[in-house]
């Protein structure tokens, strides 16, 4: 069944701030086999310049995927959960994320599409820290594969 | 920020240093814990036949972790990567064994742009077949 075109440009309310711990950057890190300097001592951060250990690239995303189940679990919208893949995947930084910082994502339905049966939601997590600058946008494609005959 | 790597010494198709990055179900469930994704079609081999994988995949955002790190090592600095995206094409699949897969990860200079910034191009195989599509990040350098 398609979706409802007009929840494009629907915006959810901010969520509430995630701290980014020095040790939840350190498991990231190690579970991606990528150890880093600047994402597990301090000093070397601040060898980069930056006041703290700084986060992979991707670390950002247990944020803002966590963010868009608001989305993707809102009964109105009606999006399949249980059928739905990952179609891809973007960020665009003004800066790392970094130990210390408190941020809220803002989600946003940018685009719904039904293609093949398929239904395809695009939502674009805006991520802010406590003093209110924008850190990082996401973008995230979510494809609920249609349902099987019979 | 102070990358290792200057944009005057850089040209549209220069090579980034290749690397291949090994992925088994300890590591699946590594990552499935870091990441709070603990989706069952990342650990469970009963699940995921049942919707339909050929066996476990590895999670998407793994690989592209482990795809950026081509750029991010080479470039020193992982603080200047301003721009990431890629699109999953295909599952990684890991099998059951000591071996699990290997993630094939080659990047070059697509584009120079403004502001001493380049555009690598990735490409990430896995078994043969490319994983991820439209891999692309745009990266700061000194």
């Amino acid at each position: 069944m398609a979706l409802d075109q007009s929840f494009v440009g629907r915006t959810y309310p901010p969520t509430d701030p995630y701290e980014v711990g020095r040790e939840k950057i350190r498991e990231f890190a190690e579970a991606v086999g990528d150890t880093h300097p600047a994402y597990i001592d301090p000093e070397a951060a601040k060898a980069l310049g930056y006041s703290d250990v700084i986060a992979p690239p991707t670390f950002v995303f247990s944020i803002t995927f966590k963010a868009a189940g608001q989305v993707v679990r809102d009964p109105q919208l009606g999006l399949d959960y249980s059928r739905v893949v990952h179609g891809d995947q973007k960020f665009a930084y003004r800066r790392p994320v970094r130990a210390g910082d408190r941020l809220t994502v803002t989600s946003t339905i940018e685009a719904i599409k039904s293609m093949a049966g398929n239904d395809i939601v695009d939502v674009r997590g805006e991520v802010h820290d406590e003093a209110g600058e924008h850190v990082v946008t996401a973008w995230t494609k979510l494809v609920a594969r249609a349902a099987e005959e019979g | 920020m102070t990358a290792k790597i200057s944009y005057d010494d850089v040209e549209v198709g220069t090579e980034l240093p290749a690397r291949s990055f090994g992925v088994t179900r300890a590591t699946l469930v590594q990552y499935a814990g870091a990441s709070g994704d603990f989706n069952p079609i990342h650990w469970n081999e009963k699940f995921a036949k049942e919707v339909g994988l050929p066996d476990v995949i590895a999670h998407g955002m793994f690989t592209m972790a482990e795809a950026v790190r081509v750029v991010t090592d080479w470039v020193g600095d992982p603080g200047a990567v301003v721009e990431y995206g890629v699109r999953f094409t295909r599952p990684v699949v890991v099998p059951n064994d000591e071996q699990g897969a290997t993630i094939e990860v080659s990047g070059k200079i697509g584009a120079k742009l403004d502001d001493h910034t380049v555009r690598v191009d990735l490409t990430a195989t896995s078994g043969g077949q490319k994983v991820l599509g439209m891999s692309r990040a745009v990266v700061r350098l000194a």
